[in-house]
């Protein structure tokens, strides 16, 4: 009986653990585009892989006032920018913030992003049960000039 | 009627050579607008604070973009194609002018163009002017900008075409944004061995 408890609760642990496991959203090559003083905004670019169904609903930023999520689309030769609600996070899909596409608009900046600042960016997420988490980031600022070429 | 016949010939042979003498029309990757209704010269501050017209560039290719600095995507992306244009066109790198004019004046102010700028290319000129000055020289190259507003703050849509003008200020070429610094400096190439005129 004694051993047979000793399962189950290893059993448990495993489980969970495996739950735990599931549930780590991955964040790749987290970057920010490095800004010149003055300059109150600047874009933050990442991948995004989540385990399960779930949305990006906020991002927060202490380098920045405030940290949005926005679309860029291009049509008929005209970039449009605008504010999304969230982003679908579709299970086991790498979503792409990139440019041309979604990105986290860091506005009112607190001061000048230098190109090699890390930046740390807090990523909201919530699962189709309602149930969020948050994901500590680490960006690492790209030169202003040189940031499309290094990619 | 021997004399008229002879006569017909002439006109005929004349019309060949007058037809001869205009250069085949130049394959573009991108949109070739010579000839279309722009008004491309201006009158615009710089960061030094002196007034600039296309004339400050006779003699000169000049590639233009509209846009504004806290754009976080497609304007520094076309300012750093721009930096690899200029990169592959080698030799002829100085007969390019790269200029950035502001569509929102309010927020580029003279300093943050010129440092924005220089982060990019210390020979890139970012232009600013007041609102309706800005209007006017947009409305003259047949681009389009919005102001949109976007949580505590506003965002600009604006036309994302990269305009290049021949050293007499004509405009030559529209290159979009989706092209590559390869596809560009290969139409400015182009432009800067092209025969044709209109």
């Amino acid at each position: 009986m004694f051993q047979l408890k000793t399962v189950v609760a290893a059993t448990l642990a495993v489980l969970s653990l495996s739950a735990a496991a599931q549930s780590a959203v991955t964040v790749t090559d987290p970057w920010v585009r490095a800004t010149v003083p003055q300059q109150k905004a600047t874009g933050a670019f990442m991948q995004i892989t989540a385990p399960k169904a779930m949305r990006l609903v906020e991002v927060r930023a202490s380098v920045a006032g405030t940290a949005e999520i926005h679309e860029m689309s291009m049509a008929d030769n005209m970039m449009r920018m605008r504010q999304v609600k969230e982003i679908a996070l579709p299970a086991g899909k790498a979503v792409e913030l990139k440019p041309g596409g979604y990105h986290v608009m860091l506005l009112n900046l607190k001061g000048q992003v230098k190109a090699g600042d890390k930046i740390p960016l807090s990523l909201v997420v919530e699962g189709e049960d309602k149930h969020r988490e948050i994901i500590e980031v680490t960006a690492v600022a790209r030169p202003l000039g040189g940031a499309a070429a290094a990619h | 009627m021997k004399r008229r016949l002879f006569l017909l010939a002439g006109t005929a042979g004349l019309l060949t050579l007058a037809a001869c003498e205009q250069a085949p029309k130049p394959h573009y990757n991108g949109m070739d607008l010579t000839g279309g209704d722009y008004k491309p010269d201006f009158k615009l501050s710089g960061p030094d604070g002196r007034v600039y017209t296309l004339a400050d560039f006779k003699g000169k290719y000049v590639m233009v973009f509209f846009g504004f600095t806290q754009c976080p995507d497609v304007c520094p992306t076309a300012l750093s194609r721009a930096v690899e244009i200029r990169n592959k066109l080698g030799a002829d790198a100085g007969k390019l002018q790269v200029i950035f004019i502001s569509i929102d004046p309010e927020r580029d102010t003279p300093a943050l163009l010129g440092e924005y700028m220089r982060a990019f290319d210390p020979t890139f000129l970012g232009l600013r002017t007041d609102p309706q000055n800005t209007a006017q020289t947009a409305f003259n190259y047949k681009v389009f900008y919005r102001r949109v507003a976007s949580g505590s703050s506003y965002t600009m849509d604006h036309t994302a075409i990269s305009y290049v003008l021949d050293p007499q200020g004509r405009m030559r070429l529209g290159l979009k944004h989706q092209m590559t610094a390869d596809e560009c400096a290969q139409d400015i190439k182009t432009l800067m061995t092209a025969k044709y005129t209109l």
